[in-house]
Parts: C-alpha cells; sequence; structure tokens
C-alpha cells in the first residue's frame, strides 16, 4: 500500500522544494520505490534542484491531458535507484490540476507502477495548486522556518489539512502531521534572536520530524542540482538523512539544535 | 560568542517577542476556524442514512461544508446522486 506524502508550507522560500528532494531521495536510498511530483504549476523547480531539467520532454499536465503516458512523463533519477520525478509543466496555468486528474494519477502511479511513496511538492500560498498538493495526502510535512511568519502560515496550512484534505471531507483517519524546522540557527537562537525550536513546537503543537541547520551545503548542492542529502559531509545532508530514518520509524535524536563546538580563535573572533 | 560581539549592543531578545505575538495571533486564527465543526461528521452521517434510505450513495457523494463571512454563518450541503453508470461503478 503507497503513501502519499505532501511537502507543504503555505510561505514560499521556507524549503520545500530542498526537503521534497532529499526526502524522496532518502526514502529511494533506503531501497523504497519513491516518485516525486511537482505541483507548482506554471513555476517548476523541483527538476532544477533535481538536476533533470535537461531531461524534461513531458510533465505532469501532459500526462492529466493524456497528451502524454505516465511512462514517458516520469523522468528516472540517474543517482539514486528506484527514484523517479514527475515535472510540472512551465506553460499552463494552475486550473488544469483538476481533482479528478490527480487522482487518476496517484492510484495509476501506486497501483500500475508500484510505488510505495508518492512525494508530492507542494507550490507556496493556498491556492488551487497548493490544495490539490495536499487533498489526497496520508502525512504531511510542514516546512517552518524560526521565523514569525513562517510559523503563522504553517498553522494557516495544519488548519486547512484538517479541514479540507480528503481524509478530512472523508471523515477519515486526519492527515499524519510532521514538523520540519528548516534553516535553524542555533547560535542566533540561543542568543534570543530567533524562535527556538521548543517555541515553535510549542506554538504549531505537532511532532518534531527533524531539525536542518541553516548551512551553506544547501546552496551548494542546489546550483549542481544535486539533493543536498547526498552531501554527507555536511550537516544539512546528515540532518535530512536522520530525518528520512525517523520518518521510517527509527528512534534518533535531535542534531544540530545545539551550537557547534568551535576552536580556540573562533571563540576569540566571533565568526563561523 | 566572540569578542568582538561583547562590544555589539546588548542582545535585544526580540525572539521572546515574536513568541509572544505568534501565540496570541495564532489563537485568535484557530479560534475563528476551528470553533463549531465538530458537529459536521455527525450531521453528515445522519444525512448519508437518511437518503441511503432512497438512494444508494455513499460519503464521497455528500459534502457538508461550513463558511464563515462576517458576521454570517453558511452551512452548504451537497449532495451528488449517482447516475445508473456510477451506481455500478465503483472506484477502489
Amino acid at each position: 500500500m503507497a503513501t502519499i506524502i505532501v511537502v507543504t508550507s503555505g510561505k514560499g522560500g521556507v524549503g520545500k522544494t530542498t526537503t521534497s528532494a532529499s526526502f524522496a531521495t532518502g526514502l529511494a536510498q533506503r531501497g523504497y520505490r519513491t516518485v516525486v511530483i511537482d505541483f507548482d504549476v506554471g513555476l517548476r523547480n523541483l527538476d532544477l534542484i533535481m538536476g533533470c531539467e535537461r531531461r524534461v520532454v513531458y510533465d505532469f499536465i501532459n500526462v492529466i491531458n493524456n497528451e502524454a503516458t505516465l511512462n514517458q512523463a516520469l523522468i528516472r533519477d540517474k543517482r539514486v535507484e528506484n527514484l523517479y520525478i514527475l515535472p510540472a509543466s512551465q506553460t499552463r496555468d494552475k486550473d488544469a490540476l483538476t481533482k479528478e486528474g490527480v487522482e487518476r494519477i496517484l492510484s495509476e502511479l501506486k497501483q500500475n507502477f508500484e510505488f510505495e511513496y508518492v512525494v508530492c511538492d507542494s507550490p507556496a500560498g493556498i491556492e488551487r495548486g497548493a490544495l490539490m498538493a495536499l487533498y489526497y495526502a496520508d502525512e504531511a510535512l510542514v516546512v517552518t522556518n524560526p521565523e514569525v511568519s513562517s510559523v503563522r502560515d504553517s498553522d494557516r496550512i495544519l488548519g486547512i489539512l484538517s479541514s479540507r484534505s480528503r481524509r478530512a471531507e472523508q471523515s477519515e483517519n486526519p492527515v499524519k502531521e510532521h514538523l520540519v524546522l528548516a534553516r535553524y540557527a542555533p547560535d542566533r537562537a540561543n542568543r534570543g534572536d530567533m524562535l527556538t525550536v521548543q517555541d515553535v513546537l510549542e506554538i504549531l503543537a505537532i511532532p518534531l520530524l527533524g531539525v536542518v541547520p541553516e548551512s551553506s551545503a544547501v546552496l551548494q548542492s542546489s546550483n549542481a542540482g544535486i539533493p543536498v542529502i547526498l552531501d554527507e559531509n555536511s550537516d544539512a545532508g546528515l540532518a535530512y538523512s536522520d530525518l528520512v530514518d525517523r520518518f521510517l520509524g527509527k528512534d534518533l535524536p535531535h542534531r544540530f539544535i545545539e551550537i557547534p563546538k568551535k576552536g580556540f580563535l573562533k571563540r576569540l573572533f566571533g565568526g563561523g | 560568542m566572540g569578542l568582538f560581539d561583547y562590544f555589539r549592543s546588548s542582545p535585544s531578545r526580540s525572539a521572546a517577542l515574536a513568541k509572544e505575538r505568534l501565540q496570541i495571533i495564532v489563537a485568535h486564527e484557530r479560534g475563528s476556524r476551528r470553533s463549531s465543526p465538530d458537529y459536521l461528521p455527525a450531521l453528515k452521517k445522519e444525512l448519508l442514512e437518511v437518503v441511503r434510505r432512497y438512494v444508494p450513495i455513499d460519503q464521497s457523494h455528500v459534502k457538508v461544508h461550513l463558511d464563515r463571512e462576517g458576521g454570517y454563518e453558511i452551512l452548504e450541503l451537497n449532495i451528488t446522486l449517482p447516475d445508473e453508470e456510477q451506481r455500478q461503478f465503483q472506484p477502489r
């Protein structure tokens, strides 16, 4: 039985696509057949983050409109086995996403392609694309930054998950929610300049799946089109790796929420 | 904290302010959306039972939606009666 996971946030620029790319890559690395779908119609970016932008021929909307088959549109990842990408359309508008169309594609991915995990990368906002991305979800990764507008928007999205998802409408078990706190800077939180992990947990009141530290590796990875989870020497990569293991049931302590130990000189002169 | 940081302005502790503001606004926004619909699932179930006495429908054919606009609350009920074909075709 396949699980549909939406990566959502409300606010833009908090790390949804980065999280979708690394999360899907991590699941596939661990042997699960995984597909990651870009729901950001008109502003596709997942292909760039995954490094397959030059291999896009057909897209999600083409498949919904029966202009291409899923076989034609799915892009097989070149680095990780079991991983496929379904890109968004760059030309159509978001009205092309219909409930019936999305449902048909999702059930085909589950049944004919035997995917075990379907990761839906939501666009920002709470309009059609975002609503469609979360509608069929079984679980949700809510990506939040320790910053007021992001936390408020995440709370709004949590409200939408609990009232306007298919599970809510059919009075089934609710969508399982997970918090991903991204761009966290422990030193700034310790100084009192940034909301702490505990502050955000207290406000949103959903289980914490992982904390991803603010890291230069994220930009470097997206520059290169390689999901940051594949950079095993980076703090962000390790954080995503832990997050995937936790999602799959491992009980791991949270790293990267304490200030990293600095050498004597760094401590004296600051920075780092 | 580095040596130079000691000469910077004293810590503002703006995070505490952020948390306080968030707690207030989030509580306010939750209040206006989560207060009443707890009777909606029961309402939906009972409606389903009544309609089923006459027409074979399932959960997915009944939509109950509560909206607020200003001082009004709008309860929207939408029951789709299946036609002959759909009654035989059962998705999943």
